[in-house]
C-alpha cells in the first residue's frame, strides 16, 4: 500500500472540516489591470452575500496586474468557499489567505480633531504615543496621520475622539509576507 | 482585413457552422461580413429565442453554441438565454454589438452596457476596446466556455471597431490564460480513499448530475455503476447519463423525483456525487438532507465542492478522467460481494411499493402522464426532446425513460419558461439527422412562440407536442395544494387557437382531444414534412406527484392520492 493513503477508510472517522475559521483574514489578490475587474469582484461579494471590510486596490510593480487588498470576517463566512468563488474569476490570477503570523499589515488613517490652542499639546503627545505625525494645522482643527495595524488605529480612534472627531479616512489594510519569499 | 470579417474568420476557426441572431444598427459590419462567411445563420425572431437556439444546439451536440444580436435591446434580450447557460453550464458564446466608442456611456441611442448587465451570469465576458482584440478574444471566449465547467461568455464589440482594419493572422498556438486553468485530473490520492469507503459503504448512491452529460462520461459512469451494483440516481439535468432501462437505475431525484431516489439517499450511508452540484430542489430541506450520509463530491469546478452540502471526500476533476480511475481503483480492492443485497431488497421493495403512478384517464380523457407515455412510443424512445419549464417538463423527466445522453434539452437551474421551442431549433440545426421533439406547455409556449416563423421560414422541422391543459400548471398546483385553490391569474383562457396558429406561421397544426387518437396522431405529425405543432387537450387539473413539499424533507415526499376502488 503507497503512502499517504490508509489500508482502510471507515466511513465513521470521515468529517467535513469546519467551514468557519472565526478570524478575521486578509485576502491578497492579484487581478489583470483590466477594465471591470473590480465590477467584476465587487459584483461576486454582493451576490453571493460576502461583506467585505475593508477594501485597498493599487498597481503593483507589474503595470498589467493590479492588487486588491480586502479584509473579511471569516467568523462569517466561510473563506475556502470566498477565495473558489473569486478563483473563477478569469480576470484574477493568483489569491493569498495572508497568515496572521507570517504577515505584516498595515493601514493609513488620517483624523481631523478640533483642537483649540489649549489642548495642541495633549493631541500632539497623543500622537507621539502612537508614533503619529502631525501633516496639517489650522486655526481650529489639527490633522494627524497614523499608519499601523487596523487595532492600533482604531486604539488611536478611541483616544483622540473625546477632544473632537471630526473626520476621520482610513485607506484599508494592505498586507505583505514576511521573510525571504 | 476588416475586423468584422477576422471575426467571422475565427469562428470558422473554432468550428462554428451555424449561428442564430439578429442584425441592428450596431452589428451591421458583422452582418455584411456574414454574407461572405460561408456560416449559416438562422434568422431568430427575438433574440431570446436566438439566445435559447444557441443553447439547444450546445447541448444537443457538444459544441459550443453562438448567438448574435444587436446593441441595446437586441443585447438585453439575450440576457434571459445567457443567465440560462450560466445556470445549467452550457457552453455559449454571445456577439453583441454595441454603439460606436465615442458614444459609450452617453446614453447614446440603442445602448445598454450589456456587459454590467450580464456580469452576475456570464463564465467570463470581453469588452473590445481595440480592434486588434476581437480575433483573440474570440478564441479566449471559445476556451473559456467549452473547458472546465461550461458557461456562456460575451463579447461585446463597438460598431466602430468591427469595421476597422486589422492585420489578421489565423492563430497557431493554444489559448493560455494567466488566471484560467481548469482542472482535469482528480488526485489520485482522494481517488483511492475514495474507492475504499466505497468499499466499505452499506447502503452507497451514485447521485449524478449534468456534469456527466457535459463531460461525455456516460460510458465512465456505466463502468463504475456496474463495478459492484451501485444504484444510481440523477437530478433533472443529468437524465440519460445513465439509461433509465439499466438495471441499477432509481429514476431521478429531487422535488418531483420517484420515492425510491429520494428515500434511498434519505437513507444512503455514502453519496458520491457526480457533476451535480446539491441544488434546493434536490436537497429538499437541507439541514434534513441525507442525514446518515458521508459524500464523496467529484466535480470539475472546486467551488461546488461543499457550497451546500459539506464534502468528506472532494475530489476536484473531469469526472470523465476521474470515474474511470475510481472504478480502477475500486475493481483492485476486495470487497464482499454479498454487502450490498441488504441495500438492493430495501431499494426494490420501495420500487415495488412506490412506483410512479397516476390515475388512468376514463372516457379518452388524455392523462399528461399517458401523453408523454405515447411519446415515448411514438418515437421510440428515441428522440431529442425539449422541454418548457412546468408540469410538462417534470412529466417527461418521470415518464419518458432517457437512455442516452444529450437526448433531454431543458431550462433545469433557471427555470425558463419558453425555452423549449427555440432550444428544439437549435438542437435540430446542430443534429438534422436525429428526430427532435419539443414538448411545450401552453404557458410557456405561447412565450416564445414567434419562433415558429423561424422553423417555416429556415425550414427546420421540429415537432411541437403542446400538453395544453389551459393552465400554467405548476403555479395552478401550487396554488391549490399549498394557497388554498385560491386560483391567481394562472388560467390561459381559450387564446391562442393553436392549431390556427400554427398555420398562420405556415405549420402543421393537429389537435387531439381523444387518448385513442393520441399515438396514431403524433406519428402522423412526425412524418409530416416540415414544422408541425400538435394541440394536445390534456386533464386540466392534473397534479405532478411525487412530490418533496416545499421546505420538506425528502423523507416526507407526498405520493398521488389514489382513487378510492
Amino acid at each position: 500500500m503507497e503512502a499517504g493513503t490508509p489500508d482502510l477508510v471507515k466511513l465513521e472517522d470521515l468529517h467535513v472540516p469546519g467551514q468557519l475559521t472565526g478570524r478575521k483574514h486578509i485576502l491578497s489578490i492579484l487581478v489583470e489591470n483590466k477594465p471591470g475587474v473590480l465590477a467584476r469582484i465587487a459584483g461576486l461579494f454582493s451576490r453571493r452575500g460576502f461583506n467585505i471590510d475593508t477594501l485597498a486596490v493599487g498597481p503593483t510593480d507589474d503595470p498589467s496586474i493590479s492588487r486588491i487588498t480586502l479584509t473579511l470576517d471569516g467568523a462569517v463566512h466561510p473563506i475556502d468557499q470566498v477565495t473558489k468563488q473569486l478563483h473563477k474569476l478569469v480576470n484574477v490570477l493568483k489569491i493569498r489567505d495572508m497568515e496572521p503570523e507570517e504577515t505584516v499589515a498595515r493601514e493609513m488613517a488620517m483624523f481631523k480633531v478640533s483642537a483649540a490652542v489649549e489642548n495642541r499639546a495633549e493631541i500632539i503627545q497623543f500622537a507621539e504615543i502612537f508614533r503619529a505625525k502631525v501633516i496639517d494645522v489650522a486655526r481650529r482643527t489639527m490633522t494627524i496621520e497614523v499608519t499601523g495595524s487596523a487595532d492600533k488605529i482604531e486604539a488611536f480612534e478611541r483616544m483622540i475622539r473625546p477632544h473632537g472627531l471630526i473626520e476621520m479616512v482610513r485607506t484599508g489594510e494592505i498586507a505583505i509576507a514576511r521573510g525571504g519569499d | 482585413m476588416r475586423a468584422a470579417d477576422a471575426l467571422m474568420e475565427s469562428l470558422k476557426a473554432e468550428g462554428v457552422k451555424d449561428i442564430f441572431g439578429i442584425p441592428g444598427g450596431a452589428n451591421l459590419p458583422t452582418y455584411d461580413a456574414l454574407v461572405d462567411a460561408g456560416i449559416r445563420h438562422i434568422q431568430v425572431r427575438h433574440e431570446q429565442g436566438g439566445g435559447h437556439a444557441a443553447e439547444g444546439y450546445a447541448r444537443a451536440s457538444g459544441r459550443v453554441g453562438v448567438a448574435f444580436a444587436t446593441s441595446g435591446p437586441g443585447a438585453t434580450n439575450l440576457v434571459t438565454a445567457i443567465a440560462d447557460a450560466m445556470m445549467d453550464s452550457t457552453p455559449t458564446v454571445f456577439v453583441t454589438g454595441q454603439v460606436r466608442t465615442e458614444l459609450i456611456g452617453t446614453d447614446g441611442f440603442q445602448e445598454a452596457d450589456i456587459l454590467g448587465a450580464t456580469l452576475p451570469f456570464v463564465k467570463h465576458s470581453f469588452q473590445v476596446t481595440d480592434p486588434r482584440e476581437i480575433p483573440e478574444y474570440v478564441h479566449q471566449a471559445f476556451h473559456v466556455a467549452s473547458t472546465g465547467r461550461p458557461g456562456p461568455v460575451l463579447v461585446d464589440v463597438p460598431q466602430d471597431l468591427s469595421r476597422a482594419e486589422i492585420d489578421y493572422a489565423p492563430r497557431t498556438e493554444p489559448v493560455e490564460l494567466a488566471g484560467y486553468k481548469p482542472m482535469s485530473a482528480g488526485n489520485i490520492k482522494q481517488v483511492r480513499i475514495a474507492a475504499k469507503a466505497l468499499a466499505n459503504a452499506r447502503r452507497p448512491i451514485l447521485y449524478t448530475g449534468g456534469g456527466v452529460i457535459n463531460a461525455e462520461a456516460a460510458e465512465e459512469l456505466r463502468e463504475l455503476a456496474a463495478a459492484d451494483r451501485f444504484p444510481v440516481t440523477s437530478t433533472l439535468m443529468g437524465l440519460g447519463g445513465y439509461p433509465a432501462s439499466g438495471e441499477n437505475w432509481l429514476g431521478m431525484l429531487g422535488m418531483h423525483g420517484t420515492v425510491t431516489a429520494n428515500w434511498a439517499m434519505d437513507n444512503a450511508d455514502l453519496i458520491v456525487a457526480i457533476g451535480a452540484r446539491f441544488d434546493d430542489r434536490i436537497t429538499g430541506k437541507l439541514s434534513e438532507f441525507a442525514p446518515h450520509a458521508k459524500v464523496i463530491h467529484i466535480d470539475v469546478d472546486p467551488a461546488e465542492i461543499s457550497k451546500n452540502v459539506g464534502a468528506h471526500i472532494p475530489i476536484v476533476g473531469d469526472v470523465k478522467l476521474v470515474l474511470p480511475e475510481l472504478s480502477r481503483e475500486y475493481r483492485a480492492l476486495q470487497t464482499d460481494p454479498t454487502r450490498l443485497d441488504a441495500w438492493w431488497k430495501q431499494l426494490r421493495g420501495w420500487q415495488g411499493d412506490h412506483p410512479l403512478y397516476y390515475e388512468p384517464g376514463k372516457n379518452g380523457e388524455i392523462k399528461p402522464q399517458f401523453m408523454v407515455e405515447a411519446l415515448h412510443r411514438a418515437t421510440q424512445g428515441d428522440a431529442i426532446v425539449t422541454s418548457d419549464v412546468g408540469q410538462h417538463q417534470m412529466w417527461a423527466a418521470q415518464y419518458y425513460g432517457f437512455d442516452k445522453p444529450r437526448r433531454w434539452i431543458n431550462s433545469g437551474g433557471l427555470g425558463t419558461m419558453g425555452f423549449g421551442l427555440p432550444s428544439a431549433i437549435g438542437a435540430k440545426v446542430a443534429r438534422p439527422d436525429q428526430q427532435v421533439v419539443c414538448l411545450a406547455g401552453d404557458g410557456s409556449l405561447i412565450m416564445n412562440c414567434q419562433e415558429l416563423a423561424t422553423c417555416v421560414t429556415e425550414q427546420i422541422p421540429v415537432k411541437v407536442f403542446l400538453m395544453n391543459n389551459g393552465y400554467m400548471g405548476m403555479v395552478r398546483q401550487w396554488q391549490e395544494l399549498f394557497w388554498d385553490r385560491r386560483y391567481s391569474a394562472v388560467e390561459m383562457g381559450p387564446s391562442p387557437d393553436w392549431v390556427k396558429l400554427a398555420e398562420a406561421f405556415g405549420a402543421t397544426g393537429m389537435r387531439c382531444e381523444d387518448a385513442a387518437d393520441l399515438e396514431e396522431t403524433m406519428v402522423s405529425a412526425l412524418e409530416t414534412d416540415g414544422p408541425v405543432l400538435v394541440d394536445v387537450r390534456v386533464a386540466q387539473e392534473e397534479n405532478c406527484y411525487p412530490m418533496i413539499p416545499p421546505g420538506e424533507a425528502a423523507r416526507d415526499m407526498v405520493e398521488a392520492p389514489k382513487a378510492v376502488r
